[in-house]
């Protein structure tokens, strides 16, 4: 018995996607959470190209198209992230200094 | 044919292109980012205001971009519903880019901290004018894809203008808030993809007509409901809300509360016109009762509050849940369920952005917005402290104002229906919500003097736009029948 | 005629726009915003004047404006709504010079007198509701606009007193409303000038018919004071006396006595609200609220307490005479909306004036005041005798109807609860007068702030109470006359149930 490709595809999908979840909520590092995000949208678009292959053998252009804008909206929200994680680094360790330098953990 | 002549109703269009094409303008125009932002959403206003009248006179439409037809085009639709969103923007948009206009100036005035305000307002314009054309994009997007980018656009614009206070409080929120909403995104895109698979179409009335239950589109409905809710902020995924709403700045925390929420909240609703048929009573009664704990939650938690911003902010998690506990009284009448639930989100985005401008306005000149310490503030600020209660009326559903006619409508329906649960969490939630507004406002509003920065510098555009807001909120006591006559259109 | 219409408008702009002008008005503006206020109360006067004399020629003044559809804000004047116009525009008048002179070199006086005339816009606008959604919608308009009149001081107790008076009457606002809406949706808008609306469905749908009284009654007693609702009137007596006037004879008192009238009347209906029970419970309650509020004054030292209690047990006159149902007692209830709202003013103008004049705020200290303010003290004389009942003042006649309606009624245990009340009246007014005219002044007075001009202090302190306690005596005296507020009663009573 052979296993449709397809299936493999949409679960390894789908398997990505729920792999990711689970990173984004339990990983306490934010790269890891962010790097857990864009697990989480890979898992979607293997999913996605699945679907354009599934149709009777015709391939489904709108899938595809769907997967190239969700790639581009992908790269950009985690270029913010990136972006913004390093700002809230930077101004961790700015107010860890400051902490250190007034001798004590008062806010 | 299709093609390079002009559709009928490219009317549509304006809305979304102007405010992304003035965003591009001030950002580039780097000498003048408010000259050309103030005109970017008066332009944007007019053309939603223009829309508005199109659709009143001659009935909704739809445009397809660029002449391709679905499935390969996408398409807008300007319907009754879609377009009150509009007009909802515009005009909540408006005021508050005149504010916003008035508050950096006031900033920038104040000096401080080198060139902060200065490159904080080169960035807030291109980025709000960014997220306004997103917005319209989505309320009027019949494309399910096409949701999903303004979706993130919202998002991604919405965490930058978060972020754009600096302080570390900000980012922190800013950060939860964009990992929130990045979870809410991807859980919405793969229920598109599985709606996709399932109906070969992206278009959201033609997947509507022929939804049927399968295990399929119930996965696809659970992943697109629980982004959707992580979007809006709905208890119990409210966590980022209150401190990214709070800790923004003044124009930043009412375009979050009084339009983003919306837009979550309103994709949220347009797929479950659809799925309701669907789904049995239990469904949509966990949908009411994770409502109905917003309201009471969220009403406790904004009593406790010690900032007045803090509080506004949560009392944005109670009035969410308004929004959800209609969904078990859409079933019967003439979609006045719907009207109800509209005519709501409404009203509260013109009051919740009035209140959030007058406490930006309020936190700007005492320099501090701990409630205890605002006794005197009408002094100093009149014209705001009187916004700010008379927004807080709407808020608490006291006549004569648009949240009135909203409770009139939603305690009608529940009462119609004996739905005393709900009736019950009405009452309570107008109670909590009555509390903790008269507790700010009596300090607000307190004859009192206390010392606080005695030269005034919050500039008169502040408060006069944020009491052009109340009064629009209290202005749609009188006028329901015009809006709601609209949301029948189709598009 | 299109004048008719919008007369009814014109009264309620009348006061509300010299208020919102005031609003914006700089606190030393002290001669713009004097006139502003006279300017409105006599227009409102004149124009209350036209729409009666038109009332009596059977013109009838309507407006409407849809909110929805189906719910629409009604503004209609009919003989009863007249009734309670006349007293407020009239009052009004007297309360607005009175505080002129009283509120003399306070601070915040503009946003003072705004709050003011949006009262007593918002108060005019009850009156005039024409059905029950207006009437709620006035009604919680009403909370918001006289709020910041309590806590105007602005010390500790003000502000206090304030949020006590927030948490009833808003919680009683939200009551009536979800009687109102649960009233809608069961035989939809409820105009006041059908009445009888009610009594198909006496049958089927009696058990809601009496939640929905009971949420109604919830509602307007809180204003009305209706014992145990009344908890929130002897703490907002830390409020300005005029304030004070103005909520225990103008407006929040008197809003909500209207109310209970209205709910019974016109919205159940006798017939109906007989039918179901409903005036039985009200009138016990009214009884206890008269003794209850009467046995509390006599505890008190502080005059304006003991005059906030009075207050409590004679409103509650007013209900008494609805719930006991018989046309006279009816009639006799409705005269005391008018005669208690003379006698308290006076009484609290009176009270205002000794507090502020020479500084006493104390029974035991009053021993010969009369001698220091004979002007003001007559006048408090004359209120006082008429809430006593003495014949011939106003509060006699409101007395008379009510034990002859219930006599006709067959509750002749009333005629106890009226003696007994009268009696203790008299035991907490009667000290106050002996003490005033027949005792010596214990020394100096606390703070005597000295005669200007003829009379005893600024004329506009001394005008107001000794012209009302005048008319309180009129009133009494000319009871049977074509133009006194019984003739206008027995009007209504016969226009209603062909006495």
């Amino acid at each position: 018995m052979s296993v449709p490709p397809a299936l493999v595809y949409g679960l390894t999908g789908l398997f990505l996607f729920v792999a990711g979840l689970a990173g984004l909520i339990s990983c306490a590092q934010l790269l890891r959470k962010i790097l857990a995000a864009n697990i989480m949208a890979s898992g979607v678009f293997l999913f996605l190209v699945t679907i354009g292959h599934g149709r009777g053998g015709v391939i489904d252009p709108v899938p595809h198209a769907m997967v190239l804008t969700g790639i581009v909206v992908s790269v950009s929200s985690t270029a913010v992230v990136l972006a913004l994680a390093c700002r809230v680094q930077e101004t961790a360790n700015i107010h860890d200094l400051l902490k250190r330098r007034a001798g004590g953990d008062r806010e | 044919m299709m093609g390079l002549q002009l559709q009928s109703d490219c009317w549509l269009i304006w809305p979304v292109i102007l405010p992304l094409s003035a965003a591009l303008v001030a950002f580039l125009a780097k000498g003048q980012p408010r000259l050309s932002g103030l005109t970017g959403a008066l332009l944007t206003a007019l053309a939603s205001g223009t829309l508005f009248l199109k659709v009143v006179n001659h009935g909704g439409g739809s445009y397809d971009l660029g002449g391709w037809q679905p499935p390969l085009g996408i398409s807008l639709r300007g319907d009754g519903p879609a377009v009150l969103m509009v007009l909802m923007t515009a005009v909540t948009g408006l005021a508050i880019s005149v504010y916003a206009g008035g508050y950096f100036q006031s900033r920038i005035a104040m000096g401080g901290k080198g060139r902060r305000h200065i490159v904080q307002e080169r960035f807030f314009w291109p980025l709000w004018l960014l997220l306004w054309g997103a917005l319209n994009g989505l309320f009027l997007s019949a494309d399910i894809f096409n949701m999903y980018v303004t979706l993130e656009l919202v998002a991604l614009s919405s965490v930058g203008l978060t972020a754009l206070s600096g302080k570390p409080a900000s980012q922190v929120a800013a950060m939860r808030y964009l990992l929130a909403s990045l979870l809410g995104s991807l859980s919405f895109l793969l229920g598109v993809a599985f709606l996709y698979k399932t109906h070969g179409s992206l278009d959201l009335a033609t997947i509507q007509a022929a939804l049927a239950l399968s295990p399929p589109v119930a996965l696809a409905m659970a992943l697109i409901s629980v982004g959707l809710m992580l979007k809006c902020a709905l208890f119990p995924f409210h966590f980022w809300l209150a401190p990214a709403h709070a800790n923004a700045l003044a124009p930043v925390s009412a375009i979050l509360s009084g339009l983003v929420i919306k837009g979550g909240w309103y994709l949220f609703f347009r797929f479950w016109q659809g799925f309701l048929p669907l789904v049995g009573d239990g469904v949509v009664v966990v949908l009411a009762g994770l409502g109905g704990a917003a309201i009471i939650w969220g009403a406790f938690q904004a009593f406790c509050q010690q900032r007045l911003k803090m509080l506004v902010a949560y009392s944005t998690v109670a009035q969410i849940g308004y929004l959800f506990i209609i969904f078990p009284l859409l079933a019967i009448g003439a979609g006045q369920g719907a009207a109800a639930v509209f005519y709501f989100a409404i009203s509260h985005s013109c009051a919740k952005a009035a209140l959030f401008l007058a406490a930006g306005s309020i936190f700007l000149q005492m320099g501090h917005d701990r409630i205890n310490n605002l006794d005197g503030v009408r002094q100093i600020l009149p014209i705001t402290t009187f916004a700010f209660a008379l927004a807080g009326l709407s808020l608490m559903g006291l006549p004569p104002t648009g949240g009135f006619i909203a409770k009139y409508m939603y305690l009608s329906l529940a009462v119609s229906q004996d739905s005393w649960w709900l009736v019950l969490v009405m009452v309570v939630g107008s109670c909590l919500t009555a509390i903790y507004i008269c507790r700010a406002v009596s300090h607000v509003l307190s004859p009192r003097m206390v010392a606080g920065r005695s030269q005034v510098v919050v500039g008169a555009s502040m408060e006069w736009s944020a009491l052009a807001l109340a009064l629009v909120a209290i202005l749609l006591g009188f006028i329901a029948p015009l809006p709601l006559g609209l949301f029948e259109v189709v598009g | 005629m299109i004048w008719q219409n919008w007369l009814l408008v014109m009264i309620l702009l009348s006061s509300l726009v010299p208020g919102l002008i005031i609003f914006s008005l700089a606190e030393s503006r002290h001669g713009l915003r004097t006139t502003l206020n006279l300017f409105g109360a006599i227009t409102k006067m004149v124009l209350v004047m036209i729409m009666i004399v038109g009332i009596h020629q059977g013109k009838s003044f309507a407006v409407h404006l849809v909110l929805l559809p189906g719910l629409e804000l009604v503004l209609r004047a009919d003989l009863l709504s007249a009734l309670f116009v006349a007293l407020s525009s009239i009052l009004w008048l007297f309360t607005t010079i009175y505080a002129i002179a009283y509120l003399e070199d306070s601070p915040n006086r503009s946003h003072f007198f705004g709050y003011f005339s949006l009262c007593v816009t918002v108060t005019i606008g009850i009156a005039l509701a024409g059905n029950l959604l207006t009437f709620l919608f006035f009604f919680e308009m009403l909370t918001l606009s006289t709020y910041p009149l309590v806590v105007h001081r602005g010390t500790t107790e003000a502000l206090a007193a304030g949020r006590v008076y927030l948490i009833y009457t808003l919680a009683g606002g939200f009551c009536l409303f979800l009687g109102v809406v649960w009233l809608h949706v069961l035989v939809g808008p409820v105009d006041f000038s059908r009445e009888g609306v009610l009594s198909p469905l006496v049958e089927s749908h009696g058990q809601t018919l009496r939640i929905i009284f009971f949420l109604l009654i919830a509602g307007v007693g809180v204003k009305a004071a209706l014992f145990p609702l009344h908890g929130w009137l002897p703490r907002a007596m830390v409020a300005p006396a005029p304030v004070s006037a103005l909520l225990h004879a103008v407006a929040v008192v008197k809003a909500g006595a209207f109310g209970i009238i209205r709910v019974v009347l016109d919205v159940y209906g006798l017939q109906t609200a007989k039918g179901l029970g409903l005036l039985m419970p009200l009138m016990l309650l009214a009884s206890v609220t008269i003794v209850y509020g009467a046995i509390y004054a006599l505890k008190q030292d502080n005059l304006k307490h003991r005059l906030a209690f009075s207050t409590v047990s004679q409103v509650s006159y007013i209900a008494l005479g609805i719930s006991i149902g018989h046309p006279l007692a009816i009639m006799g209830g409705m005269a005391h909306l008018v005669h208690q709202g003379l006698m308290k003013i006076t009484l609290f103008f009176c009270a205002g004036n000794i507090a502020e004049i020479l500084g006493v705020h104390h029974i035991s200290r009053m021993n010969g005041v009369g001698r220091r303010l004979p002007l003001t003290m007559a006048a408090f004389t004359l209120a006082a005798m008429g809430m006593i009942g003495l014949p011939p003042m106003a509060g006699f006649v409101s007395k008379w109807y009510l034990g002859l309606g219930a006599i006709a009624q067959g509750q002749g245990w009333l005629i106890g609860v009226l003696v007994l009340s009268s009696l203790l009246n008299a035991a907490y007014f009667l000290p106050i007068l002996y003490g005033a005219w027949f005792k010596e002044p214990e020394g100096e007075w606390p703070a005597d702030s000295g005669t200007v001009g003829p009379v005893e202090s600024h004329w506009m302190l001394i005008v107001p109470p000794v012209v009302t306690a005048l008319i309180v005596l009129l009133v009494g005296l000319l009871a049977n006359s074509g133009l006194s507020p019984l003739a206008w009663v027995r009007l209504i009573i016969n226009a209603r149930y062909g006495l």
